[in-house]
């Protein structure tokens, strides 16, 4: 019965819908039809509130097609608009009466679109976004403002500070909207003044809310942020949404440089603000290929990224990618930098995700020949000292690496050859110091490279086995092995080819119990 | 070859007679300075071989040649225009296979065959006529019977005298001697008649011939007399016994014993050394060695490829460990042995099982008539006895656990052994009796399952027992020596089984008494087929470690995998040698335990379970090798940490998984002091890794107490393996720490306190070792580059030297066609000029022929022209 019903109510709400959708098309050749007919804009308007969704999504189409015939056909009043409520001077023509009103309700309906941007469904949100953006466009087109104006002013720009706005919540996630906004960010014309908004968006917000962004927000102008892709050269910045006029040279969006320098204040007035684990992570992860390279003053990151450094653990890491880049192209001098990078050393940086990127890295800068002997020695011991405790693919990475490190430096060669010298009573070396030149590295040998050649992993007995002759003189390629990981060793053991298989000759008695069975003395069925 | 098979056919003494003159032609020849040709060498050249070409004999091998050609060539060409050829056909003529004497038996079989097709047709009683020189053997015979062969063959072919006189109208003489002798006898009597002469005639011959044979008989007589009386006589002459009684008596001739024996050592076998029988004593050496080259064997992959290692791993001695695992493995198996032999507990047992059997196998009987009946074609003759042997043998392996864990324990105490025996043979009479009331319920033959369902079909809802004996009778129903695709029918059947096993242990109570069991047949299987037992295993290693790895892709840390991996893992290390240097299972084994230690963090007291279980496994796995694991130590300093009150700062570091300050930090932290106090070490129950059945405080703090002991005996383990490794201080730090600032080991008992304290002075002993600087091994010097002139071996003169074997192959084959190449056209153009000189002497002899005919033609028409002239002349003279 219950189903019936159902069905029934949900048969009548399609009729009913289909009925509106009737309604709607029929109002829309109406107003389209003659201008006496116009008062059933508030008809079409209504149904924008509507809570049903296929209901509004009929009317955004409505509305859209509406002033999108109103815009190119010019029917909505230019210039500066006077408030609804006001008198109108009796010089207004009937027309002009007509058309202003007209405007009023296209101003209505563009700021029931941007409410509709933080609708329930996500459907309709992206229909009035399009629309949003159909609008601008031909705005941009058929200009609303007076036309006496500078060409640069052509595009709505007021509209997309709306847009944007509302694309920027403070208080809900707006991620999957912004991705969707991203295809609009291909236009330069469209990316620059988005670029332009979210500045002044963040400064709004700063200021309302005292120097502290809420956190969704900075998820959201991360987003938005982070989608921008920035292009490479003038010659093509020619994408523009809105159709430029012959005369645009002094238009800011064709500009290369204009967009660095908006692109850098975006960023910086954003990264100025105290950022969460996750998205200081995020930041830091981009930085060095797509935030750097776009900037027309790079050292501005400087202090943004020596205070990354400073946090400790993945943060400095990740920053040490950015530092890299100041470092090497314009001339960053960082004091205590390799200290830092030493004390960096611990064992959890083997069970980190970014630990291909920070052994790159540390390849990169442990690869100057003139770096002093006792910093490589410390590095090379250290590293050493923690391969005690890590796993066989990154064995297999690291290995190598300490061996390259002591071929770049030959003095290093007292790590794994020393003779004519006494037993020792400890090992020289002193883990806990913090500063490589106090760890009396170079007084030790990597007598951890010596248990490793009884790993239970053939490759890394392998490999470890090098120290025990001398080093040849060609550097061994760690490129390879950088980004190894436990599953991809598994896979390397299984591809392997065998021929025969031993077999245990003892005979077998049970699933425990066998000679020199430590789990039969511990566990039990 | 025709040139030898004449020379076979020549009699061996007229060979060697031409034989002997050619030599002698030879030799003279050779003397003669002016047939021989000298190569003369202008040097010596060292080395060079200057064999049979050196001196030439032109004249002999030119006449050779010349002898061959007009053997061959000169034939054929006289024969040129010629179409019939001479055939001999007789049989076998051409054939150069045949020797002579062959050649001559088959011809003799095939004309026999002829002559005997024609008379035998319709004759099937005639027997063949033997002959000898065309003469029947059977009539030979008979004329050496008949003494007086003579006086017949006179009387049939040559007449007497007055026969023939009779006959043909006789002689004069004859006639007249009659008369003669007639008129002496009857001169009164009136002449006879000539019908009366005849008669009388033949009264006369009659009466001779009567006459002869009275002779003859008497003759006859006389010579058997003469027989009889020679053979008394003979005795007498020599000591020999008469031939006629050697004959009777000795029919089978006595050889004498001296030449019996002699004969007899001759032909007897020469006596074979056989193997003496082996006293225990041997047998258990041999056991001994051959477990010794298995571990010899062991300890060399385990070593791996690269032995020059072996040096530098001072503080592995590879003797040391060989002795302490030949010392373990010598008790174990001189006890193994023992059960089958002298032993006298097991003696005992042996019996019982002895007469077990014997009593049953007339229970059985009609059982194993019905399985002769139905196994048909898998076993001939006693498949019945071999399953009963068979299934004794296997109750014996089934007590095998139990004997060796009591044989273990028979050293210490032998008062309780009898009671135990006693025990045992309860037990053994129970299993037996389940196990041939499960034999006698299950059909005898299973076809090899072909999918894991009709597998699982077979052998669920069956005790263990009975699947046991299933899977034993597939195995050998399907041996692989019975049919061609059995192999692969078993091999799968091994996937099967752990495929079964898997899912037996990834039920949500595990049954592991069942997967005990069933690991035997397993291991058997897995002896069998190795390769494809390995395929198995490393697959279902894989699919664990796919698991593992999608975890770690979705969520970045994986969970403890359920009870299936862990024994995947125990299976691994029961099939396989785990002390390899490389093991195509046995490493990714390792590999994926690496992965369950580093990726996966303890949340719960099953996750503790679970990773000790799986630092047993490790350590197990090395226990033989002593290979070091970084992973093992860091994960036992997490799972110690988590039994340490919480603090602020720690002065050791943790590795991940681990956290120094996680939500789970204190799980095994045991707070009730009164439940320490009542705490003894048990085993852990497997099961607890999928969800602890202890509910009570009381039993959970026990629980995590046997956690944090089982965590100290691994770590004292550990201790003990690396001990000797260089940075054991660095290796053992953390633990070391925790151990000795840290963990609250005075709340717990007195048997855990004991072992943290032996595991510290361990430590502290091992730490007292020196650390000796690294210093690159010592390689052989480099020898001096010396100035001393390359020698190679040089085998041939005047060939090209560089190249490799195929190349000088080809070029001596090359240099061989041509030399061969010339060589034949050498004689291609001698044959010529051979034909060409003999068709040069023909036309020559033709024009001859010609030129005299003509000489002849014109001699005759000068003469006639002559004639004529002169008869002109005479006419016109007349004239």
């Amino acid at each position: 019965m219950a189903a019936r019903k159902a069905k029934r109510v949900s048969s009548s709400f399609a009729k009913q819908s289909d009925a509106e959708r009737h309604d709607l098309d029929s109002k829309l050749a109406a107003v389209l039809g003659s201008r006496t007919n116009a008062n059933a804009v508030f008809d079409i308007l209504e149904h924008l509130e509507s809570k049903k969704e296929e209901v509004v999504q009929a009317a955004i189409r409505t509305t859209s097609k509406l002033f999108e015939v109103f815009l190119e056909k010019r029917e909505l009043y230019i210039g500066d608009l006077p408030a609804e409520d006001d008198s109108l001077p009796d010089t207004c023509s009937a027309e002009d009466k007509y058309k202003m009103w007209m405007r009023h309700r296209y101003n209505s309906c563009v700021t029931c679109l941007l409410n509709l941007l933080q609708h329930s469904s996500f459907s309709v949100q992206e229909l009035a976004l399009c629309t949003l953006m159909k609008f601008i466009q031909l705005e941009g087109k058929f200009p609303l403002e007076n036309s006496e104006w500078k060409e640069s002013y052509r595009f709505p720009i007021e509209l997309l500070k709306f847009v944007i706005d509302n694309l920027l919540q403070e208080e809900t996630d707006s991620t999957l909207l912004i991705t969707r906004f991203q295809e609009y960010l291909e236009y330069d014309d469209v990316r620059y003044y988005t670029m332009t908004a979210t500045n002044d968006c963040i400064a709004r917000v700063q200021q309302k809310t005292k120097q502290v962004l809420p956190p969704v927000f900075q998820t959201n102008v991360f987003c938005l942020l982070s989608s921008i892709n920035m292009p490479v050269e003038q010659s093509s910045l020619e994408n523009f949404l809105v159709t430029k006029n012959a005369n645009h040279e002094d238009w800011k969006p064709t500009k290369l440089k204009e967009h660095k320098r908006v692109f850098e204040r975006v960023w910086m007035s954003f990264l100025k603000h105290q950022l969460s684990v996750s998205l200081y992570k995020k930041v830091l992860l981009i930085l060095h290929e797509s935030i750097l390279p776009h900037m027309s003053k790079p050292t501005l990151m400087i202090d943004f990224l020596t205070a990354a450094y400073d946090v400790g653990g993945a943060i400095s890491l990740l920053a040490l990618n950015g530092l890299f880049i100041l470092i090497h192209q314009h001339n960053l001098e960082y004091p205590d930098f390799y200290k830092k990078l030493y004390s960096l050393l611990e064992p959890s940086i083997f069970h980190v995700k970014y630990r291909a990127r920070f052994f790159h890295l540390a390849n990169l800068f442990l690869s100057s020949t003139h770096l002093p002997i006792y910093l490589v020695a410390a590095f090379a011991k250290r590293l050493a000292r923690l391969t005690l405790t890590a796993p066989p693919q990154v064995l297999l990475m690291i290995i190598p690496f300490i061996c390259n490190l002591i071929r770049r430096h030959p003095a290093c060669r007292a790590l794994i050859h020393r003779p004519n010298t006494g037993d020792l009573a400890t090992d020289p070396y002193i883990m806990e110091e913090q500063d490589p030149a106090k760890s009396q590295a170079l007084e030790s040998s990597l007598w951890e490279l010596e248990v490793l050649q009884q790993h239970y992993h053939g490759d890394v007995v392998r490999a470890a086995n090098v120290i025990s002759r001398a080093l040849s003189a060609q550097e061994s390629d760690i490129s390879g092995l950088l980004e190894i990981s436990s599953s991809e060793l598994f896979d390397k053991e299984m591809k392997k080819k065998f021929k025969s298989v031993p077999l245990e000759y003892e005979p077998v008695r049970g699933l425990l119990g066998l000679k020199s069975d430590i789990t039969a003395e511990h566990f039990a069925f | 070859m025709g040139k030898s098979a004449g020379k076979k056919g020549k009699p061996p003494a007229a060979a060697a007679a031409a034989r002997v003159i050619a030599q002698k032609a030879r030799t003279e020849i050779r003397d003669n300075p002016f047939e021989v040709k000298i190569n003369k060498q202008k040097f010596n050249v060292l080395g060079r071989k200057t064999g049979k070409h050196d001196v030439g004999l032109p004249g002999v091998s030119k006449s050779k040649a010349l002898k061959r050609r007009k053997d061959t060539i000169l034939m054929e060409y006289q024969r040129r225009g010629k179409v019939s050829v001479f055939m001999d056909k007789r049989f076998g003529e051409y054939d150069t296979k045949l020797t002579p004497d062959e050649k001559m038996m088959k011809r003799f079989a095939m004309e026999r065959k002829k002559n005997a097709e024609r008379k035998t047709l319709y004759n099937l009683n005639e027997e063949e006529e033997l002959t000898h020189y065309g003469q029947s053997l059977a009539n030979l015979e008979k004329l050496n019977d008949t003494v007086d062969s003579d006086s017949d063959s006179e009387e049939r072919g040559a007449l007497s005298a007055e026969l023939t006189a009779s006959h043909f109208g006789g002689g004069g003489g004859l006639l007249r001697k009659k008369a003669q002798s007639d008129q002496k006898d009857e001169e009164a009597e009136k002449p006879k008649s000539r019908k009366e002469l005849i008669e009388e005639l033949i009264i006369k011959s009659k009466q001779e011939k009567r006459e002869r044979q009275s002779q003859k008989e008497k003759s006859l007589e006389l010579t058997e007399k003469l027989d009889s009386d020679w053979k008394a006589i003979q005795g007498l002459l020599s000591h020999k016994t008469p031939k006629s009684e050697r004959k009777t008596e000795e029919e089978k001739p006595k050889p004498d014993e001296y030449d019996k024996i002699v004969r007899e050592l001759g032909f007897e076998m020469k006596a074979q050394p056989t193997d003496r029988m082996k006293s225990e004593e041997e047998l258990a050496k041999e056991e001994q060695e051959r477990l010794q080259k298995l571990e010899a064997e062991r300890l060399r992959r385990m070593r791996g490829d690269k032995d020059q290692k072996s040096k530098r791993a001072k503080h592995i001695s590879a003797d040391d460990l060989m002795d302490g695992f030949i010392l373990d493995n010598d008790d174990r198996v001189m006890l193994s042995y023992k059960d089958g032999a002298m032993n006298l507990p097991e003696d005992i047992e042996l019996e019982d099982v002895g007469k077990d059997t014997i009593g049953d196998e007339d229970e059985e009987g009609s059982g194993d008539e019905e399985e002769e009946e139905g196994s048909g074609d898998d076993e001939e003759g006693s498949s019945g006895e071999e399953e009963d042997v068979e299934g004794s043998e296997d109750d014996a392996s089934d007590n095998y656990s139990d004997l060796e864990s009591d044989a273990g324990s028979e050293e210490p105490g032998s008062d309780a052994e009898n009671t135990k025996m006693e025990e045992k043979e309860k037990k053994n009479k129970e299993r037996k009796s389940g196990a041939k009331a499960a034999k006698s319920e299950l059909p005898f033959t299973f076809a090899a399952p072909e999918s894991y369902e009709s597998f699982q079909s077979l052998l669920s809802g069956k005790p263990v027992e009975q699947q046991l004996v299933v899977l034993e009778r597939i195995q050998k129903c399907n041996h692989p020596s019975l049919a061609e695709g059995n192999k692969a029918k078993l091999e799968k059947l091994f996937g099967f089984l752990l495929d079964y096993i898997t899912d037996l242990a990834s039920m949500d109570s595990p049954d592991l008494k069942a997967i005990d069991k069933l690991v035997i047949p397993l291991y058997n299987l897995c002896q069998m087929f190795p390769e494809a037992a390995g395929t198995c295993v490393r697959n279902a290693l894989d699919e664990s470690a796919r698991a593992i790895d999608k975890m770690v892709e979705a969520k970045g840390r994986a969970a403890l995998q359920g009870i299936h991996v862990l024994v995947h893992l125990k299976i691994t290390a029961i099939l396989f040698p785990t002390s390899d240097f490389w093991h195509s299972v046995v490493t990714p084994a390792m590999i994926l335990m690496s992965q369950l230690l580093t990726l996966c963090p303890i949340y719960s007291l099953e996750d503790v379970a679970a990773g000790l279980f799986v630092c047993c496994m490790f350590l197990e796995y090395v226990s033989l090798s002593k290979k070091f694991i970084p992973e093992l130590i860091n994960y036992l300093l997490g799972v110690l940490h988590l039994a340490v009150p919480r603090k602020e700062s720690l002065d050791y570091v943790l590795v991940p998984p681990f956290k120094p300050h996680g939500k789970n930090s204190e799980l095994l932290l045991v707070g009730n002091n009164e439940d320490i106090d009542t705490w003894v070490k048990k085993p852990l129950p497997i099961t607890a890794i999928n969800g602890l059945s202890e509910s009570s405080e009381l039993e959970i703090s026990h629980f995590k107490l046997t956690c944090i002991a089982t965590c100290l005996d691994l770590v004292r383990r550990c201790v003990d393996i690396y001990g000797p490794l260089p940075a054991f201080r660095e290796i053992l730090n953390p633990i070391t720490t925790l151990l000795s600032k840290h963990l609250p080991t005075r709340d717990y008992s007195l048997q855990i306190q004991e072992l943290q304290a032996d595991i510290l002075r361990t430590i502290e002993k091992n730490n007292k070792k020196p650390y000796q600087p690294l210093v690159f091994e010592k390689q052989m010097a480099v020898p001096m580059k010396m100035f001393t002139p390359k020698l190679m071996p040089v085998l041939e003169f005047g060939r090209k030297q560089g190249c490799n074997q195929q190349e000088r192959e080809r070029k001596k084959l090359i240099h061989k066609h041509k030399r061969e190449f010339k060589g034949a056209v050498r004689e291609i153009r001698r044959d010529n000029q051979f034909l060409a000189r003999v068709k040069l002497s023909e036309t020559m002899e033709r024009d001859a022929e010609r030129k005299r005919k003509v000489k002849e033609l014109f001699n005759s028409l000068s003469t006639q022209e002559g004639e004529w002239k002169a008869l002109k002349k005479k006419k016109l003279k007349g004239r």
